[in-house]
């Protein structure tokens, strides 16, 4: 039965969640950009690239993102306690590495030794990819549970850090072929990240999701695609082709590029984030009556 | 073993909110939290119209997605089917309300009362402060299922260890007992009727059945 043939009551069809405020939102929104940054930065340094401050800014950035979510959880002395839930808690594991990321980006800061640079990386994609499961394991809220949501978050957690790697590069990388280089590897992440966030927006509508979720991703969805993806593109397209003054059209187009995947995670965490609401499979039936069909009030695309 | 469910007959429920009253008395939950509440749907179009009446809380789920969230061990679910929250554990991190699907969990982070700032009596003498900023849920009623060991008395045969809405159930449409004894009222009313899970689909395989025909 259509949503149009229900008087919904109090509380029946999807609501938005208010639990986790803007607070919660930063730490997906920072932690993500920043262990993709230090992954990033870890790739860079492969070739060579001084890659210091941009472990530093990685490690900030997670480090904000953490701060917030501490001031968001009703008892912040007990913190401690989220250590304690190893084997199936992917927030567990998002606590469990975090201070690995710090450890070894702060040996590497201290010795610069290449395996320190090289295990920060992997820990802060190990820390993009434990939040992206965090999402998914959430049942109540149908458009993080969606198994494209996943490989979406961390895809753009990858191309936010690519993004922020691209605005330093003319200050830490100085030949001309490198920032080509780094042009090069952003557009093609921007370009992974446009494709599974269509897909993702498809598979939601093909599957069914609260209505409100589709509004509010419908509404990001051109601004997403425009702003945050196709005009950086644009730049970075100019700056991999060799322009003159290649890094300044790094800066902007890392800038715009980040700014749209912290768009699109704030949209998902706050505004998107309905929960699954209520559903009959049968309506009961009564005397000699007959059941009726089953209601999902507040759902849209296939169900 | 034991495993607690708890049947409710949509047929009989007439939406009369007497559980969800009797859940407040006996839980003492703060203004605004409802551990379990009578969802009033409407559906269909004049002169076709139907009203049900749909009782929801905690399923207390087999396969609890909040306790696999849970990043501190405090949401357990034990060996008879209970799934139960350690206030003193629990970090309100509300990782496990976006985890249930249910709705069914809620965190008040500031000390409310029915009457403004000072508690009535009852609120003075009842209020907990472990319960504040923490997550928190339908228990069906844990105490006195744990009393029923002490006792030897039966939960959902005998009133005082059976939850407190399925005593004050005016219709006498919620049934609670164990499901693994075939002789329990539930398993009777299960094997006689026709009945489902709410969002079974998602894997969490509810204890809570939804009767809505006969057999």
């Amino acid at each position: 039965m259509k949503a149009k043939n229900l008087k919904p009551g109090d509380r029946l069809a999807p609501r938005q969640q208010h639990n986790w405020d803007w607070r919660a939102a930063s730490n997906f929104i920072a932690g993500g950009a920043g262990g993709g940054l230090l992954f990033c930065a870890a790739f860079a340094s492969l070739w060579g690239t001084d890659v210091r401050a941009l472990l530093l800014g990685g490690m900030a950035l997670i480090g904000a993102g953490l701060t917030c979510v501490w001031f968001e959880i009703g008892r912040p002395w007990r913190a401690l306690n989220v250590y304690r839930h190893l084997a199936t808690s992917w927030m567990t594991r998002e606590a469990a590495v975090a201070p690995l990321v710090f450890i070894c980006g702060g040996l590497a800061l201290l010795t610069g030794h290449s395996i320190f640079v090289l295990l920060t990386g992997l820990f802060g994609a190990a820390f993009v990819y434990a939040q992206a499961r965090i999402l998914s394991a959430d049942k109540g809220i149908p458009a993080w549970r969606h198994p494209r949501c996943l490989p979406m978050l961390v895809a753009t957690g990858f191309a936010e850090g690519a993004a922020l790697v691209a605005v330093a590069s003319p200050f830490v990388i100085t030949s001309a072929a490198g920032q080509i280089g780094v042009a090069a590897v952003t557009l093609l992440l921007l370009l992974i990240r446009v494709l599974l966030w269509r897909s993702y927006l498809a598979g939601l509508r093909a599957d069914g999701a609260p209505d409100g979720s589709l509004r509010a991703l419908a509404v990001v969805d051109g601004q997403f695609l425009m702003f945050g993806n196709l005009l950086p593109a644009a730049l970075l397209l100019l700056a991999a082709l060799g322009a003159p003054l290649v890094g300044v059209a790094l800066i902007p187009a890392g800038l715009i590029a980040v700014g749209g995947g912290w768009l699109l995670k704030y949209t998902l965490v706050r505004r998107a984030a309905f929960t699954q609401g209520f559903a009959l499979k049968h309506l009961p039936v009564r005397g000699r009556g007959t059941a009726g069909a089953a209601v999902k009030p507040g759902w849209g695309g296939a169900n | 073993m034991t495993r607690y469910v708890m049947a409710i007959d949509l047929r009989r429920c007439v939406g009369c909110q007497t559980c969800t009253a009797a859940c407040k008395n006996a839980n003492a939950t703060p203004p605004g939290v409802q551990w379990r509440r009578v969802l009033d749907m409407e559906t269909g179009e004049f002169p076709d119209v139907r009203r049900s009446f749909v009782p929801v809380a905690c399923m207390h789920c087999n396969n609890p997605p909040c306790e696999e969230v849970c990043p501190t061990s405090a949401t357990k679910k034990r060996a008879d089917g209970l799934v139960t929250i350690d206030y003193d554990v629990c970090i309100g991190c509300a990782n496990c309300v976006m985890a249930c699907p249910y709705e069914a969990r809620s965190i008040v982070h500031d000390v409310r009362f029915a009457y403004g700032d000072k508690p009535i009596a009852s609120e003075a003498v009842r209020f907990d402060p472990a319960r504040i900023a923490v997550s928190m849920k339908c228990t069906f009623c844990v105490e006195r299922i744990d009393l029923a060991a002490q006792t030897g008395q039966i939960p959902g045969r005998d009133p005082e260890v059976t939850p407190a809405c399925v005593n004050s159930c005016i219709s006498g449409a919620m049934a609670f007992g164990d499901i693994d004894d075939p002789d329990s009222k539930v398993s009777r009313l299960l094997a006689e009727t026709q009945h489902f899970r709410m969002h079974e689909e998602l894997g969490t395989e509810p204890s809570v059945y939804y009767i809505w025909d006969k057999g």
